[in-house]
C-alpha cells in the first residue's frame, strides 16, 4: 500500500461507515424534490418538446446531488480532522501534497458518483430510462465531482470553524447549484438573468449532463465541457498551491 | 560519539508567531541511542521545536535533520525516521484500534505490517481493545494508541511531547517501562515533560529552554551537581535558637527552622550547638538537591 492508496482507503472507509448519512440520506432528499416538483409541475411545464418535466428534472437532481456530496466529502472530512486535531495523523507521515490532493479528491469523486448513481436508480420508477449519450454523461459526472471535490478541499483547509464551512456551503455552493437550471431551463429567464446564469460554471455542468439524458441542452455541450475543464484545472491549481504552501495546515 | 551522525541535529532554528519569538536560535545535537529530555516552562518553545522536526511547522531560519535527513528538503526520509507522540489526546472516531494502526502504517507505505501491529498492541495492552472504536477508549487507552501509532513504521527516533500529562500513576509507570525498553533496544528518545522527577530518572541528557533559547544543556548528572545546596528543616522545642546561628537559620511561618548548607559538617555543628544550648530537636527533614532545584535556579538566572 502506498501512502496515497492508504489515505484514499481511509477517506473511502470514512464515508462508507456512515453511508446512511452520506449516501442514503441525499438520495432520499433528491427523491423528495422529485416527488414534489414533478407533482406540481408535470402537467404545466414542458421545457423541451417531447420531454416530460420529470424526465427534464431527473438529470438536474442527479447532478445537484453529485455536486453537493462531492463537496461535502472532502470539506467535512478535513474540517473534522482539523477540529478534532487528528489531521496530524496525515501530516506526520511522508505523504506529498500531490498524494494528499489525489486521495481526498478521489474519495470525493467516488462519493459523488455513488450518490448520483443512487439518485438516478430510484428515479427510474418515475422517468423511463433513456441514455442517448453515455460518453457525455461520464465526462460531465466525473468533471463535476472532481471540481466540487477540489473546491471542498479548499473550503476544508480554509475554514477554521464549522460555521465558516457552513457559510461557504450556504452562500456559495447552494446558490450556485440551485440557480443553475436544476429545476428550470434558463431560457425561461429574462435576458439579464440568462446572462448571469452563463457566468455560473455549475449551469454548464447541469446543462451538459442533461444533454446526455434527454438530447437537448441550452448551450453546446462542447462549450460546457471546455468551461468545466477550465474550472477543474483552475481550482486544482489553486488547491495544489495551497497544499504545497502548507496554508493553514503546516504553520 | 562525536564521529557519529546525530539522530537529531538542529542549528540556528528561529520561529516567530506574530509578536512571539517562539524559537530564538536553537541549536542541539542528539546522538543515536540517547534518552534526551527537553524541559522548559509553558511557552518556552518545546512544542515548536518538535513541530519543526516533524514538519508540522516551518522554521523561519536555521535547519533541522533527523538521522541525517533534512526535514524540509528530504522530508520523506526524515519523517520515516521519526515517530511522534503528540501532546493533545487526538483520535479519529471513525475507526477502531486495528483500523487506525493499519491505516497509519499504510501512510508510511507499509503493506504487510500485521505482525508488528499485533506486537505493539500486545506490548501496549491494546490487543483486547483491537476492535473497539477509538471513541469508546478511556483516556489512558487513547494515549497508548497514540504511542502505538507513532511506532507503526519502526522509527529509529521517537519524540514524545508531554506523554504523561494527565495520565494515572499505573499507566505512567508502564509507559515509561515500555519507552525505556525501546531506548535499550537502540531507539533514540526525545522527551518533553513537566514532571522533572520523570526527566531526572529517565534522561541521560537534558536541555532546558526558556523563551526560545537553550539556557542549559548537559548530562543529567552534571546538571544535578550545579546545585550543591542541601536543605534541612528542623522543628525545635522552644522558640529560640543560639544567638550565633540566628543569621543562618530561617524561621518559617509554620514555626520550623530552615538552613541551606553545602557541607554536612555544618549541620553537625548546628546540632551540637543546639544540644549544648539544651534545645531538643523534635523533628528533622533533609532535602537533597534535585532537578527541580536546578531547573528553578537556571530559569531564575536565565
Amino acid at each position: 500500500m502506498s501512502g496515497l492508496s492508504a489515505l484514499f482507503y481511509k477517506e473511502m472507509l470514512r464515508f462508507w461507515k456512515v453511508a446512511v448519512q452520506t449516501v442514503v440520506a441525499p438520495v432520499v432528499t433528491a427523491l423528495l424534490y422529485l416527488l414534489i416538483f414533478s407533482h406540481v409541475l408535470e402537467a404545466h411545464v414542458e421545457v423541451y418538446p417531447g420531454v416530460s418535466y420529470t424526465s427534464f428534472l431527473v438529470p438536474g437532481l442527479v447532478m445537484m446531488s453529485m455536486l453537493q456530496n462531492a463537496f461535502s466529502n472532502s470539506s467535512s472530512s478535513l474540517i473534522q480532522s482539523k477540529m478534532q486535531g487528528n489531521i496530524v495523523f496525515v501530516l506526520l507521515p511522508p505523504l506529498s501534497y500531490l498524494e494528499f490532493f489525489l486521495a481526498y479528491l478521489g474519495a470525493a469523486v467516488i462519493r459523488g458518483l455513488a450518490v448520483g448513481f443512487g439518485v438516478w436508480a430510484v428515479t427510474l420508477w418515475f422517468a423511463p430510462l433513456q441514455l442517448p449519450h453515455l460518453g457525455w454523461l461520464l465526462a460531465y459526472a466525473l468533471l463535476a465531482c472532481a471540481i466540487m471535490g477540489a473546491l471542498g478541499i479548499v473550503a476544508g483547509i480554509w475554514a477554521e470553524k464549522y460555521d465558516q464551512l457552513a457559510a461557504f456551503q450556504n452562500f456559495l455552493i447552494l446558490p450556485l447549484t440551485f440557480l443553475s437550471g436544476v429545476f428550470y431551463s434558463i431560457h425561461s429567464l429574462p435576458p439579464f438573468w440568462q446572462g448571469v446564469s452563463h457566468a455560473n460554471p455549475v449551469f454548464y455542468l447541469i446543462d451538459g449532463f442533461r444533454y446526455a439524458f434527454v438530447g437537448h441542452s441550452d448551450t453546446d455541450p462542447w462549450l460546457g465541457l471546455l468551461v468545466a475543464g477550465a474550472c477543474f484545472v483552475a481550482i486544482s491549481a489553486l488547491t495544489l498551491a495551497l497544499l504545497r504552501s502548507g496554508y493553514k495546515l503546516r504553520h | 560519539m562525536s564521529q557519529a551522525r546525530p539522530a537529531i541535529h538542529v542549528s540556528g532554528l528561529r520561529k516567530r508567531f506574530g509578536a512571539t519569538q517562539a524559537l530564538d536560535g536553537v541549536s542541539l545535537d542528539i546522538q543515536p541511542g540517547e534518552f534526551f529530555g527537553l524541559l522548559g516552562p509553558n511557552g518556552a518553545g518545546k512544542t515548536t521545536l518538535i513541530s519543526i522536526l516533524a514538519g508540522l511547522t516551518r522554521a523561519d531560519a536555521g535547519h533541522a535533520t533527523v538521522m541525517g535527513h533534512d526535514v524540509v528538503r528530504d522530508y520523506r526520509q526524515a519523517r520515516r525516521a521519526l515517530g511522534v507522540v503528540p501532546q493533545e489526546l487526538v483520535y479519529d472516531p471513525f475507526f477502531n484500534v486495528r483500523e487506525t494502526l493499519r491505516i497509519q502504517s499504510g501512510y508510511f507505505g507499509l503493506k504487510h505490517n500485521e505482525g508488528w501491529i499485533d506486537e505493539i498492541m500486545h506490548h501496549l495492552d491494546l490487543a483486547q481493545h483491537a476492535d473497539k472504536g477509538t471513541q469508546s477508549l478511556s483516556g489512558g487507552m487513547k494515549r497508548r494508541l497514540l504511542v502505538a501509532q507513532a511506532l507503526v513504521h519502526k522509527p529509529p527516533v521517537i519524540v514524545l511531547d508531554e506523554p504523561t500529562a494527565g495520565v494515572d500513576v499505573d499507566l505512567r509507570r508502564s509507559l515509561w517501562e515500555f519507552i525505556s525498553g525501546l531506548n535499550r533496544e537502540g531507539h533514540t528518545i526525545l522527551l518533553t515533560t513537566h514532571y522533572l522527577e520523570e526527566a531526572e530518572a529517565l534522561c541521560g541528557r537534558i536541555a532546558m529552554l526558556k523563551s526560545g533559547r537553550v539556557v542549559a544543556c548537559d548530562t543529567t548528572r552534571n546538571l544535578l551537581q550545579l546545585t550543591s545546596e542541601h536543605c534541612a528543616q528542623l522543628r525545635l522545642d522552644g522558640d529560640a535558637v543560639p544567638a550565633t546561628w540566628q543569621a543562618r537559620l530561617q524561621h518559617d511561618a509554620d514555626g520550623s527552622w530552615r538552613i541551606n548548607f553545602s557541607e554536612y559538617a555544618e549541620l553537625e555543628t548546628l546540632l551540637a550547638d543546639l544540644r549544648g544550648a539544651g534545645i531538643r530537636v523534635a523533628e528533622m527533614q533533609l532535602h537533597e538537591p534535585d532537578l527541580e532545584d536546578v531547573f528553578t535556579d537556571i530559569m531564575k538566572r536565565a
